[in-house]
């Protein structure tokens, strides 16, 4: 194949359109408002282990160039959204990650991301599984607690497991060379471990605290407070992740503030963070759910694809 | 040696693992969307041959191996060490031991060309190119006129390799074999 033509082929991009044709459908039917919100913003999100693209404004006729960051996703405005009281609202936009190219992944993808006021995560979970298993015509998601499937698929207890027990195992299961965290131990031992043994549909839920990023935390199933997150996976992949979402203005600026301190440790560029998103919150956001799907993803499931750029016109190589 | 980062282990880098040389095969990128990134990475151990799965986290680097793929033409066997010598005008020589030698003593003739591979100067594998040609020295008679096939039996090559051959070979027939198999081919 030559480099100027598409790495999809034609007929897949028309599942491609056939599938994001029923996420409108979807809420449409749903009455979920459709929004717009910009890719190019003041501020990046904290997340550590997000990258984001950063490009010059540059004023007509020349001047101070301003720095602005390509979206990683479009949370922080959509929240912005939810407190002036947008209601129940959806989008389908291109987000960009620098540094992530692989088999599952390309720099700039097409993420699907909504947002559900009134709804707690389970309630949102309900919705996700509705959406994707009308697409796939799979059958509904199993859902499982992520200590429970780390007993089940690795009879390892996650609460009261030491730091060194995890790292014996990454090492010996995953053939892992290195130093990690407590948290990196876990997602080592989960992306290779367990991740790929999710072949039917799985809700996984009530993640570690500590991995909470901006959801609230609860008690779950056991008395161990966790995370009010949800991923969905598919045929071993991740594709969708969601939230209970954080309300509190004060929380919020502490979890920015651990997020600075974690990126400062690992020796990682501190961005600007969002002052407006913490406004927003002070002015009232309304408890809501929320959730961002890897629409590429989705469609190389629909379409039984093996990499994601089979599923893409222009893969980042032929970009 | 220089050092590489995950981002460089592109197939066919040679790094050091574990203290010893080993090549890059394949290198997956794989990362949770809100987790650290890993490189789950393919590599063989060139002492051993040994394929395995590690994984890295992404970013971290291994130093580089200092691994040589070089022609070389095979010399003799002193009972010890087998000897070979550079065909780039150098007649520079090594001595590979049995470790290094390996499988490929199933292949070995006096001038013909073999892939050395050196590490820090010394042999630690030799590849047979994929076709050589051998003397049997020992086989059951031959069925004379039968040329179509039919049949097999063993038959004990100059090396002391046994290879299947068909019914008519003969003791002293020199038989082209494929080193990747150690399939029979044909009469040379």
């Amino acid at each position: 194949m030559q480099q100027w033509q598409p790495s999809a082929s034609i007929e897949a991009l028309r599942g491609r359109a056939a599938v994001i044709d029923r996420i409108r459908q979807f809420f449409a039917a749903r009455d979920v408002l459709e929004v717009d919100t910009p890719a190019l913003s003041v501020a990046a999100v904290s997340d550590p282990q997000l990258f984001p693209f950063a490009t010059a404004f540059v004023p007509d006729g020349g001047g101070e160039p301003v720095w602005r960051y390509l979206h990683t996703s479009p949370e922080y405005p959509m929240k912005r959204l939810l407190a002036a009281g947008s209601g129940p609202i959806w989008q389908l936009c291109k987000v960009f990650r620098n540094g992530e190219s692989g088999g599952r992944h390309n720099p700039e993808f097409s993420m699907l991301e909504w947002y559900r006021p009134g709804f707690d995560h389970h309630r949102l979970m309900d919705e996700v599984d509705e959406l994707v298993g009308g697409i796939l015509a799979c059958v509904p998601a199993r859902r499982v607690g992520y200590a429970a499937l780390f007993a089940e698929v690795l009879e390892l207890d996650i609460h009261c497991c030491s730091e060194e027990e995890l790292a014996r195992q990454g090492r010996e299961r995953c053939g892992f060379v290195g130093e990690l965290s407590r948290d990196g131990w876990l997602e080592l031992l989960f992306s290779h471990c367990i991740e790929p043994s999710l072949i039917e549909p799985t809700l996984v839920y009530a993640f570690p605290a500590s991995q909470a990023a901006l959801a609230m935390i609860v008690e779950h199933d056991d008395a161990v407070p966790s995370a009010a997150r949800f991923e969905l996976f598919v045929q071993g992949m991740e594709l969708a992740n969601g939230y209970l979402e954080l309300t509190d203005p004060d929380e919020q600026s502490r979890r920015f503030s651990a997020d600075i301190q974690q990126r400062k440790e690992a020796g990682k560029a501190v961005l600007p963070v969002d002052e407006l998103l913490v406004q927003a919150l002070r002015a009232g956001m309304p408890s809501c759910a929320g959730v961002a799907l890897g629409v590429d993803r989705l469609v190389m499931l629909a379409l039984g694809a093996e990499r994601i750029d089979q599923v893409i016109a222009f893969g980042f190589d032929r970009a | 040696m220089a050092n590489y980062s995950t981002n460089e282990f592109k197939p066919g880098l040679k790094v050091m693992l574990d203290g010893d040389p080993c090549a890059i095969l394949e290198n997956e990128y794989v990362k949770p969307g809100k987790g650290q990134a890993f490189n789950r990475v393919k590599v063989r151990n060139l002492k051993t041959g040994r394929v395995n799965e590690r994984t890295f986290k992404s970013g971290d680097s291994l130093e580089g191996a200092d691994v040589m793929d070089r022609e070389m033409e095979y010399l003799y066997a002193d009972g010890e060490f087998w000897h070979f010598m550079a065909t780039d005008g150098s007649f520079e020589q090594v001595a590979a031991d049995e470790k290094a030698i390996s499988e490929a003593s199933n292949w070995l003739k006096e001038q013909v060309i073999y892939q050395v591979t050196l590490f820090n100067g010394a042999p630690i594998a030799v590849t047979p190119p994929n076709f050589v040609e051998l003397e049997v020295v020992e086989t059951d008679p031959g069925v004379r006129g039968d040329t179509s096939g039919g049949g097999t039996k063993p038959a004990k090559l100059m090396t002391g390799a046994v290879v299947k051959v068909p019914l008519f070979i003969n003791v002293g027939d020199v038989l082209k074999v494929d080193t990747r198999s150690g399939d029979y081919v044909g009469r040379a």
